[in-house]
């Protein structure tokens, strides 16, 4: 066989192209719960998963808040009314228990992060990893000193079932199934996500790191986090994921609760990098007790539909609260995104700095909420929205919602919408740089005073995704 | 001729512009021409045609760059078969460093995936600004993002020295220069001159052509070179004005 040929057959054996996480292996799953939405599906997931019957409760709670609540088209897209629920699958597993060495990961299972350069990254900068394969997860792992120090990390199954007397008190009461449809959709289907918890004064020095990938077509992934940093911890989450590039829609909902109690300092980082049929809908909001921090670090790169508005309540005197967010809306894809910082201290402050770039027809909302009631006095919000348009048929839109009651409260809001414009690209063209690296140096620059403020390790892969994106997007 | 930048009978319009008309002009490798004109002319226009600006239809001739076609190319391909534009107005580009920018534009040159000798490429880099005298601190500035007019055109003339281009143009290099600063643009000129490059300078004024002497001057006049001679022309058009160029020369 030539060389050609012999590349050609591989291509042909895992259908890839060169989108690094557009490929997929064949399905075989020991665990289905079949197709569509329905009280026995969540018997079947809760019995699978082995769970005690408050968990099963709440998950029928929350089904039947999810049949309640209306889409929320009133104030959102009218793409959310494409979603077949009847039509999608809400679990699907190869296995129950996630294993310790990467050489006992299913084989395929095992290409498919060897190729997205998990196991690789876990030697070189991460504490802790957990690699989630649809419905569960497959791999995971941390460092063992870590273990000693009293640091968990698990998935939702074996927190609730192995620690409860940890994970019960919060789990739920950060974000609520009521809080909105699609929280409520996660609150009854969760499988998979992280659990963590970070004993008093313990700080991580290195991230924890999951993974998570979409394999099966009409699918839905719904995973559930619940990180709680006890008094003076300290300790950075990372969370990446992809899928590969299906014909019809495939939907991912998660829920992401972050308690960092008093001192305690949580930062939590999303690399995300879905296909152009992703539904994304994701609820995510930490709590930051007194003296404590809350840093959301959000990247919204592809997807079909993103709606994600990370917040934080700022419960306890001086807590702090940070979103630093960069959307990323290519041609036909929506990024509705924004923050929420609720003030419910006095001395609390919160940072909110999004950037968004839309390219060809590609759109970026941007909402925000900042609340400070009237009670409460020294509060600060910094609130700064930037958008980068390519070429004329893309659009931005901007929504603040700012609610400033008190006296001694401190608000600041900035906005721009800047153009890259043909003759900057003709200049860089004119250096020798191709359309789609012109785009992509423009988009680095703009977003280059944020990323600064990132750790290197995602700054890095940041760029190399707005490159993929931007060369792409050209014709 | 295969080593010179040809330009034959090019006509070249904006919107319903006629703005070249049956341009022709032929720099040899090694020799640097320049060319006057009134403003208006057409002169910008020829260094965008030349570097493939989308803007502008080319209606017929032909641009040949070392015997290869140039015109309907892409920019950036262009570029890469060793041609340079120093801008007139040189377009800012926020957040990407002058020394970023660079890189990318010689990284675009290498084969994809070959790997860069950064320590190197710094080593030149401050060379070269030392000879322009630019501050160091230049490098971590944005690409033309609040710069004087001097810097600015400092800034192309620096872009010029580390891509080495075979066929330099370089559209009024010294309009918004000082004395000291289109003394030391010019030396970067002059140093860079040689048997491996071809340039054209484009200006309104004979004040450059003091620094930089051109071995041939042509004048400009409604899209097309009306007359050439010797580096004593353009003392002779600066003498004598633009108005001579239109009575005198427009007629001939
Ligand atoms: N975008 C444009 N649309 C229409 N006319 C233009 C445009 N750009 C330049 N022109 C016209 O083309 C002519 C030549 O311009 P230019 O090449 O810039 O002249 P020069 O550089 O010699 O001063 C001028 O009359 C100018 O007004
Ligand atoms: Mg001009």
């Amino acid at each position: 066989m030539s060389e050609n040929d012999e590349s050609q057959a591989q291509r042909e054996a895992i259908e890839v192209d060169r989108t690094k996480g557009d490929f997929k292996y064949a399905e075989d799953y020991a665990f289905d719960a079949g197709i569509g939405l329905n009280p026995q599906v969540i018997d079947y997931i809760s019995k699978v998963k082995g769970e005690d019957p408050w968990i099963l409760e709440f998950r029928q709670k929350a089904l039947k808040i999810f049949n309640d609540l209306p889409m929320p088209t009133h104030w959102a897209t009218q793409d959310l009314d494409s979603i077949k629920f009847d039509s999608i699958r809400y679990y699907l597993a190869k296995g129950q228990k996630p294993v310790r060495t990467w050489e006992e990961v299913p084989e395929d299972v095992k290409e498919t992060f060897e190729r997205l350069g998990i196991p690789e990254s876990e030697r070189k900068f991460l504490a802790g990893v957990e690699a989630q394969f649809d419905s569960e997860a497959v791999y995971s792992r941390m460092k063992d000193e870590l273990e000693k120090q009293g640091v968990i990390f698990c998935g939702p199954t074996e927190g609730l079932r192995d620690h409860p007397d940890i994970f019960r008190k919060w789990f739920g009461k950060v974000i609520p199934a009521g809080d909105n449809k699609f929280a409520a959709l996660n609150s009854a289907v969760f499988s998979g996500g992280s659990f963590i918890y970070v004993p008093k004064g313990v700080k991580v020095a290195q991230p924890l790191q999951a993974y998570f990938r979409i394999n099966a077509e009409n699918f839905g992934q719904f995973e559930r986090t619940l990180i709680i940093a006890d008094e003076g911890s300290e300790v950075t989450y990372m969370e990446g994921c992809t899928a590969p590039k299906f014909e019809t829609a495939t939907l991912h909902s998660a829920v992401v609760e972050l308690v960092a109690l008093k001192g305690a300092k949580i930062q939590y980082i999303t690399v995300q990098n879905w296909s152009a049929n992703v539904f994304n809908l994701v609820t995510k909001r930490g709590v930051a007790e007194e003296d404590a921090e809350v840093r959301w670090i959000d990247c919204n790169i592809g997807s079909r539909l993103t709606m994600k508005y990370p917040g934080v309540v700022l419960r306890g005197k001086r807590a702090r609260g940070e979103v630093l967010s960069i959307a990323l809306a290519n041609d036909g894809q929506h990024q509705d995104t924004g923050a929420k910082m609720i003030h419910a201290a006095d001395e609390t402050s919160s940072n909110i700095i999004a950037k968004s770039i839309s390219v060809g027809a590609g759109r970026s909302t941007y909402r925000g909420l900042v609340h400070m009631p009237k009670t409460l006095k020294n509060c600060k919000n910094n609130t700064e929205c930037d958008a980068l348009l390519i070429n004329e048929h893309s659009r931005t839109d901007t929504y603040p919602a700012i609610s400033v009651r008190g006296q001694k409260n401190s608000v600041q809001h900035e906005a721009s919408v800047s153009k890259v414009s043909a003759e900057q690209i003709f200049y860089m063209m004119q250096r020798g740089l191709s359309e789609g690296e012109a785009m992509s140096l423009a988009v680095n620059g703009f977003v280059n005073d944020l990323v600064k403020e990132f750790p290197m390790e995602y700054s890095v892969e940041l760029k190399r995704l707005i490159e993929l994106q931007m060369e792409g997007s050209v014709g | 001729m295969a080593d010179s930048l040809i330009i034959k009978n090019l006509n070249a319009s904006i919107g319903d512009r006629q703005i070249l008309k049956n341009f022709s002009l032929t720099i040899p490798k090694g020799e640097v021409h320049a060319i006057m004109g009134p403003n208006g002319t057409g002169k910008s226009t020829l260094a965008k045609v030349l570097a493939g600006h989308p803007d502008y239809t080319v209606q017929s001739g032909e641009a040949t760059l070392d015997g290869q076609p140039i015109l309907g190319q892409e920019p950036d391909s262009i570029a890469r078969a060793g041609l340079f534009l120093a801008f007139q107005y040189p377009s800012e580009i926020p957040g990407v460093t002058i020394a970023n920018f660079i890189r990318a534009a010689l990284i675009a040159r290498q084969e994809k995936g070959a790997p860069f000798d950064a320590k190197a490429y710094y080593a030149e880099l401050y060379a070269k600004m030392d000879a322009l005298k630019m501050d160091r601190k230049f490098t971590s500035r944005f690409v033309n993002e609040g710069f004087s007019g001097g810097e600015k055109k400092r800034c192309e003339i620096l872009q010029m020295m580390m891509l080495k281009p075979k066929y330099a143009v370089l559209d009024e290099t010294d309009s918004g220069l000082d004395i000291d600063a289109l003394r030391i643009v010019s030396e970067g000129v002059n140093h860079m001159r040689g048997p491996s490059i071809g340039c054209l300078v484009i200006t309104h004024y004979q004040r450059l052509l003091e620094y930089i002497v051109p071995d041939r001057v042509h004048i400009m006049y409604d899209g097309h070179i009306v007359h050439s001679g010797g580096k004593e022309l353009a003392v002779e058009l600066e003498a004598k004005g633009y108005d001579w160029v239109k009575k005198e020369l427009a007629s001939a």
